[in-house]
């Protein structure tokens, strides 16, 4: 434990941590309510999961099992960092599989995998607020929750529709939570707004810069909000991953060349490194023999774009100003 | 008409500090009704007509409102979430600047259907159709139910927000300065739809207003208000030809002929 000698367990001091717990615990008690928290300065700035950080670290301990991924991937500099900070801090195992994780830290998606009872899944959250695009006053949405006063949520997907036709909101898609509260899922892709619906595992969302936290708890109603003639659906896309050939999976679009050339792939990459290495799977099809590691080359060349954007937000995007 | 009035209004008096905003307004507002409240800038109109929708709470007085079941609700004692259900079904707000009261970033056919959204209407073709028709009955063309309120004239904004409180067939509509800032023809035809709406519609409305011309229009009734009083009402055609108070006499008589 000499790593963490400088630190208290888990980087915030006890203090910190009861007073996010007790944050935690009222969100859970108020599914889908935004709690307000004193958010600390973290090693890291805003934008970069200080909410989610700051809750992992109140509740993790030092037999839990972490996982963080970042858009999807285990790999990237958020996911990576993440999960090294807290080995630093906590000594805590970490991990990249989705089932054995105790807890998942995730910004912008939900893994593949499902998830059970027992594992917690933790949002980092830019804007907590769904309304907030909508009505700028902090002091009118607070009223407009406390009051449940939604039609406003519903202009803006009328307004979708008298756009494009469709409802074309595809991340952040609002929901309502134990039909009460309307809440943002985070900036998740809507494919994954169905996964929340009676999770088994708690869901805690935690943002930072905006010093809210709320929380979906297991077995819970996560509704997304539409229209009665144009009902909620999910992005489908017309190809399987070009890597594991899962199919019914979100898929980002990864640019091959400057000519084009690109190719869908899982966004959630643990499930689409254990398709591959798993070549007995059923669910591989016949195709067991290109696996393991090999990019089958028919596989790249360049596919249509799909009429509707696949990907979810980048890091700095802004949504829409509506 | 029926025997029972829609707003009973007792001793209403609004102060700010020290200052009277108005002060000791009593009247009876009936069902079906269109009561003008003139007078000059300052003389508590505005906050007199804030005080009634409840967009301010006054000072001392009580203003009570039969609701849809017969009952007469005391406005003051409800609590916020009645209020405010209040304001968006059974009630209308029509602003002097249509800005305060559309949502100028979102169509104006959004703007038409918030309140149907906001009561429960769940159908989106059932609310366009709802904006289309209202939309022509403000003499808005259809084909502007996708563009914004800001690509809109004074003259259609405000007819857009009057189309947009009349939505959910509200009982009592609160107009301030519905014609204000607007030129005299666009004025006319407002005007002349507003008096279709209100007699198609048997609205009760309450209209704040300067313009002696607009009540004698709209109006069936009216007070005067001078310093935060009511210093005289009666039927407008009477107050206006025959003004008895003296400074209902300077006002009717400070009108320029043309």
């Amino acid at each position: 434990m000499t790593d963490i000698a400088t630190y208290n367990f888990a980087y915030l001091d006890e203090q910190t941590k009861r007073m996010i717990r007790r944050a935690i615990l009222k969100g859970i008690a108020i599914p889908g309510y935004q709690v307000p928290f004193a958010s600390r300065e973290m090693p890291m700035p805003y934008g970069w999961g200080t909410g989610g950080v700051q809750v992992t670290a109140s509740i993790i301990s030092p037999d839990d099992v972490l996982k963080v991924i970042d858009q999807g991937a285990d790999d990237t500099t958020n996911a990576v960092s993440i999960r090294a900070f807290f080995k630093k801090v906590a000594n805590v195992a970490v991990t990249t599989d989705t089932a054995s994780a105790s807890i998942i830290q995730t910004r912008h998606r939900i893994p593949e995998h499902p998830l059970s009872a027992g594992q917690v899944l933790v949002y980092q959250v830019p804007i907590p607020e769904p309304l907030r695009f909508l009505e700028p006053r902090e002091t009118e949405t607070r009223k407009m929750h406390a009051l449940e006063e939604y039609g406003l949520m519903h202009v803006k997907l009328y307004e979708d529709i008298a756009k494009h036709g469709r409802i074309a909101t595809t991340y952040a898609y609002p929901v309502k939570v134990e039909g009460r509260y309307v809440m943002d899922p985070s900036p998740t892709p809507k494919f994954d707004n169905p996964k929340m619906h009676r999770s088994p595992a708690l869901q805690l969302f935690g943002a930072g810069r905006e010093k809210r936290i709320y929380a979906v708890p297991p077995f819970t109603d996560v509704v997304s909000l539409d229209f009665e003639d144009h009902p909620f659906e999910v992005q489908t896309f017309d190809q399987p991953c070009a890597l594991c050939a899962a199919e019914n999976v979100y898929l980002d679009e990864v640019i091959l060349d400057d000519h084009g050339g690109h190719m869908f792939v899982c966004s959630d990459t643990d499930h689409c490194e254990k398709r591959r290495n798993a070549p007995t799977s059923p669910l591989w099809g016949g195709r067991a023999e290109g696996a393991g590691g090999g990019l089958d080359q028919s596989t790249f060349h360049s596919t249509p774009t799909p009429a509707l954007r696949a990907d979810p937000p980048h890091k700095g995007e802004g949504k829409e100003a509506e | 008409m029926t025997d029972e009035p829609l707003l009973r209004v007792s001793a209403l008096s609004k102060f700010y500090g020290s200052r009277v905003g108005c002060e000791n307004v009593t009247f009876d507002l009936w069902p079906g009704e269109v009561l003008a409240v003139v007078g000059e800038s300052g003389s508590g109109k505005t906050t007199l007509l804030n005080c009634l929708s409840t967009r301010l709470l006054p000072s001392s007085g009580t203003a009570s409102y039969r609701m849809r079941d017969g009952q007469f609700r005391e406005l003051y004692r409800m609590s916020e979430a009645e209020r405010r259900f209040l304001m968006r079904t059974d009630w209308g707000f029509v602003h002097q600047n249509p800005a305060d009261g559309l949502r100028m970033t979102v169509s104006a056919g959004a703007n038409v259907g918030e309140r149907l959204m906001a009561v429960g209407d769940r159908h989106y073709g059932k609310i366009r159709a709802t904006a289309v028709d209202w939309l022509s009955r403000v003499e808005i063309d259809e084909d502007r139910i996708d563009d914004e309120p800001r690509a809109f004239s004074g003259g259609m904004r405000q007819r857009l927000q009057i189309a947009r409180n009349l939505v959910t067939g509200p009982r009592l509509v609160f107009m301030d300065e519905p014609t204000g800032g607007l030129d005299v023809s666009v004025q006319a035809r407002l005007l002349d739809l507003l008096r279709g709406l209100v007699t198609d519609l048997g609205l009760a409305a309450i209209v704040v207003t300067h313009d002696l011309a607009v009540a004698r229009l709209l109006s069936q009734r009216m007070m005067v208000m001078k310093d935060g009083r009511v210093v005289e009402s009666g039927l407008t055609d009477r107050v206006l030809d025959d003004p008895r108070a003296p400074y209902t006499q300077l006002l009717v008589s400070s009108i320029l002929q043309v």
